[in-house]
Formats: C-alpha cells, sequence, structure tokens
C-alpha cells in the first residue's frame, strides 16, 4: 500500500481534541474501513477462483474499490492515533485479532457463488444506507470519503442485487442454494446495527451514523429484492454478535493469517 | 504532510503548466491525457515547485500512483520540482471528461459513457443505447458490470460479434 502521495484530508482541529474523543474517533474508523478491509480480503481470495472470468473480475474489482476506501479511513486514522509511526500499513496488517472491529458477516467464507454474493447483497445494502448518512458527517474527512465510495457501492449494490434476482430467479438449483445461503447469512445481519462505545460517542458528535434508523429501511430494501427473485425471507429471530468487539468467528484467525503473512514474516517490507 | 486542503471545489490550473501535464496519459488508457480524463484539479507554481493536486477516479484505482510518478518526471523533464496530492472532494465524475477525451477514447475502441443507467439497461434488455465502437450498431449487450479495470464495464456486439470496453458513467 505504500505510495508517494498523501491523501488531501484535514477537517477537525485534531490539537483541540481531547485524547479521549481522539480515541472514540480512531476506533469509529476503524469500525468503518475493517468490514471493507475484510471482505476485500475475502473477495481477495477469489482472484483467479470465481466461477467464471466475469463475476471473478467483477470480484476483484469491488475487492479493489474497497481496499481504496480502506486506504482513505486508514490514512485518516494514522494522523489521529496516538501512535506516531502509525501508517496505513500498520493499521492493515499488524494489529492482532481482537483489535479488528468488522461484523461476523463479511468474515464468512466464500462457500460458494451463492453465498460470495448473498454476503455481499446483505452487506451492500448496509454499505449504501451507511454511506449516504456518513457523507453528512461534521467530520469533512469521512464525509468526502463516503462521498466518493457511494459511487462506487451503488455499483456493487446492482452487481449483487441482480445477481440474487438471477439466482432467486434462476434454476431449481440456484434457487435452493442461494436460499440456503440467505437462511444461513441472515444470523449476521442484526449485528451491523449493533453499536460500540466508540459508534455512539461519534454519534453524539454529529459524526458517526445513527445506525439503529436506517435497521428498518435496510430490512425493507433487501426484502423487496429477495421477494423479487422468488426467495423466502427468512423469520429467524437469532442473531450472532461480537465482531465490532473484537470477538470474531474461527474463519478470523486465518483470514489474517493469509493477509498478514508477508508483513509478519518480512517486517517493513514495500514493494 | 497533513496541512492540506480538503475541497478543491474548481479546477484551478495555471496555464503555463498545462501543455506538461497534457503530455502525461493515463497508464491504463494510453490515448487519454491526464488533463483529458479530468484527474488534475489543481497545479500551481509556489516558489519554484509546482504542486498538483490529484483526484482518483475509483478509490482504488492502481493508476493514481504511477500518474503521480509520471507527472513528477514530466516535469523534470523541464527542470521543474512537482509535488503531488491527493483530494478526494469533490468525487470525479465522468462529467469530467472532456470532449476530446471521449473521441479519443471512441478512437481507442472504448465507448464513452452514456448514462448511469446505460449498463443496466443493457442487462435487463430495455434500452440498447451503447454502440459499438467497431461497427457503429447500438445491437450490444452487456457481458460484465466489471471490465478490464475499475472504470469499465465489458459489453459485446450483436452484430459484428466483436467484444469492448464500455467506460461506466459515473456522475
Amino acid at each position: 500500500m505504500t505510495n508517494n502521495s498523501t491523501t488531501d484530508t484535514s477537517s477537525l482541529p485534531l490539537g483541540e481534541m481531547s485524547e479521549g474523543q481522539r480515541g472514540n474517533l480512531y476506533n469509529y474508523i476503524l469500525g468503518i474501513a475493517d468490514n471493507s478491509l475484510i471482505l476485500g480480503q475475502r473477495l481477495g481470495e477469489l482472484c483467479g477462483h470465481g466461477p467464471s472470468l466475469e463475476t471473478d473480475i467483477a470480484g476483484t474489482n469491488i475487492s479493489l474499490d474497497l481496499f481504496g476506501q480502506v486506504r482513505s479511513y486508514f490514512q485518516y486514522a494514522a494522523q489521529i492515533s496516538s501512535d506516531n509511526d502509525a501508517t496505513e500499513d500498520t493499521i492493515a496488517f499488524l494489529r492482532i485479532e481482537r483489535q479488528y472491529r468488522n461484523v461476523l458477516l463479511v468474515e464468512q467464507p466464500n462457500t460458494d457463488f451463492g453465498y460470495t454474493i448473498v454476503r455481499q447483497f446483505l452487506f451492500d445494502a448496509y454499505h449504501l444506507l451507511f454511506l449516504r448518512e456518513l457523507e453528512k458527517s461534521n467530520d469533512e474527512t469521512l464525509a468526502a470519503i463516503a462521498k466518493k465510495s457511494i459511487k462506487e457501492v451503488s455499483y456493487h449494490w446492482r452487481f449483487s442485487s441482480d445477481w440474487i434476482r438471477r439466482l432467486g430467479d434462476g434454476t431449481e438449483e440456484s434457487h435452493e442454494r442461494v436460499q440456503e445461503a440467505v437462511t444461513d447469512l441472515w444470523m449476521y445481519t442484526d449485528e451491523l446495527f449493533h453499536q460500540t462505545e466508540a459508534d455512539q460517542a461519534m454519534i453524539a458528535e454529529g459524526i458517526g451514523v445513527e445506525t439503529s434508523k436506517l435497521k428498518e429501511i435496510y430490512y425493507k430494501m433487501i426484502s423487496e429484492v429477495l421477494e423479487e427473485a422468488t426467495l423466502e425471507v427468512p423469520e429467524g429471530k437469532y442473531f450472532h454478535k461480537g465482531g465490532k468487539q473484537g470477538i470474531h468467528s474461527e474463519y478470523m484467525g486465518y483470514i489474517l493469517s493469509d493477509m498478514q503473512y508477508m508483513q509478519r514474516t518480512y517486517p517493513n517490507m514495500e514493494w | 504532510m497533513h496541512n492540506v486542503i480538503l475541497n478543491v471545489q474548481t479546477q484551478h490550473i495555471e496555464p503555463h503548466l498545462v501543455s506538461i501535464l497534457e503530455s502525461v496519459s493515463d497508464p491504463e488508457i494510453p490515448v487519454l491525457s491526464i488533463m483529458d480524463m479530468g484527474v488534475v484539479r489543481e497545479a500551481i507554481e509556489v516558489d519554484g515547485v509546482i504542486q498538483v493536486k490529484i483526484t482518483p477516479t475509483y478509490s482504488g484505482c492502481p493508476a493514481m500512483d504511477v500518474i503521480g510518478d509520471d507527472i513528477v518526471s514530466a516535469f523534470a523533464k523541464a527542470n521543474k520540482k512537482a509535488k503531488i496530492k491527493l483530494v478526494l472532494s469533490p468525487a470525479w465524475t465522468t462529467d469530467w471528461i472532456t470532449d476530446r477525451g471521449r473521441k479519443a477514447l471512441e478512437e481507442y475502441g472504448i465507448a464513452a459513457p452514456l448514462s448511469p443507467e446505460a449498463d443496466k439497461e443493457a442487462l435487463l434488455g430495455n434500452k440498447k443505447i451503447v454502440k459499438c465502437t467497431n461497427c457503429g450498431s447500438t445491437e450490444t449487450h452487456l457481458v460484465s458490470q466489471f471490465g478490464s479495470t475499475a472504470c469499465k464495464a465489458l459489453f459485446k456486439c450483436d452484430i459484428c460479434q466483436e467484444p469492448f470496453d464500455y467506460f461506466k458513467c459515473l456522475k
């Protein structure tokens, strides 16, 4: 991720923020960015292994968009970090599992294309709604990153929801398999709307997004597509949580060992 | 390093810097200069150093690093030092591609962006408006929403059977 140009960001008078506020903002940014980082990593696993050339390219393109967004967030987080040596790279690659704030949904494996696309679909809907609010943030940097990302994520949403329609209203087998993925992954949706301490502090500052207000529209948005795709909207009321607090599923360690391998093996390596 | 501006609302390029910037082309689309692409938002000379602000087409566009390096070396050839900054706001839009840029794209074999719905319409078979860059027919269909780079979608012509890239419309 090394780069000779710096992202043009400045907004909050960082010097005027208390240490507590800085810590909350830092954790808030990581909470947003880690979702995209881990989902991007999951999609990257499909590079060269997609079910068809077009979907392979699509997955890696979406991954690239997400990593691009992550870089902007992490560059900003590095400025806020109390650690003067923090860079986008150390934040991305040198944290331990418990320090990642992503939701459990994005770490779920690429079981088959049905699972991959349902995971994407369930996240894209949330991501889009979230960014549309974040672009109104009092924090100019976060608002700018959101404005830029919305354009990309709208396209991700279009891609994933189109595939839900195709698979759901496709063959008997595609219908069955995508339905299974929807039913299975449903239990990870509620966590998207959970709020950490940092989230609440940032909402109070007018910086963070009040996610509880997005919940209703989120379920409406995905249910409409599922119904159109002749799929059943699950009624499960049991939901998993923990990722936002750093308590991840078993998958997370494997993702990180893959993702961090180069930086851990060759510290400070650069391309 | 961080005392920089977030918003560059209007493009501002000092006239004496234009020709050098026009000599730098997009590494993914060599026929297109970065000026025609609309990614240069500001170029000013301050105390002998050229300050250039560029904006990415897509957040993850890997060409941005190369573009930054190419600008620095283009100015170095003219014995000038250039510094590059990346700006995110306002976000790049395909409307910033110049008419000359659109023409260059088409001649190169990449259909220029039309409307945000053009590729969706093609996918759903509603309206066919994307023209084949080989034979000019609008009897084309969308093969993939994501193409060879983040900014392109893949189309195929039903008349001449040629596949071609369509520059996605970003507004």
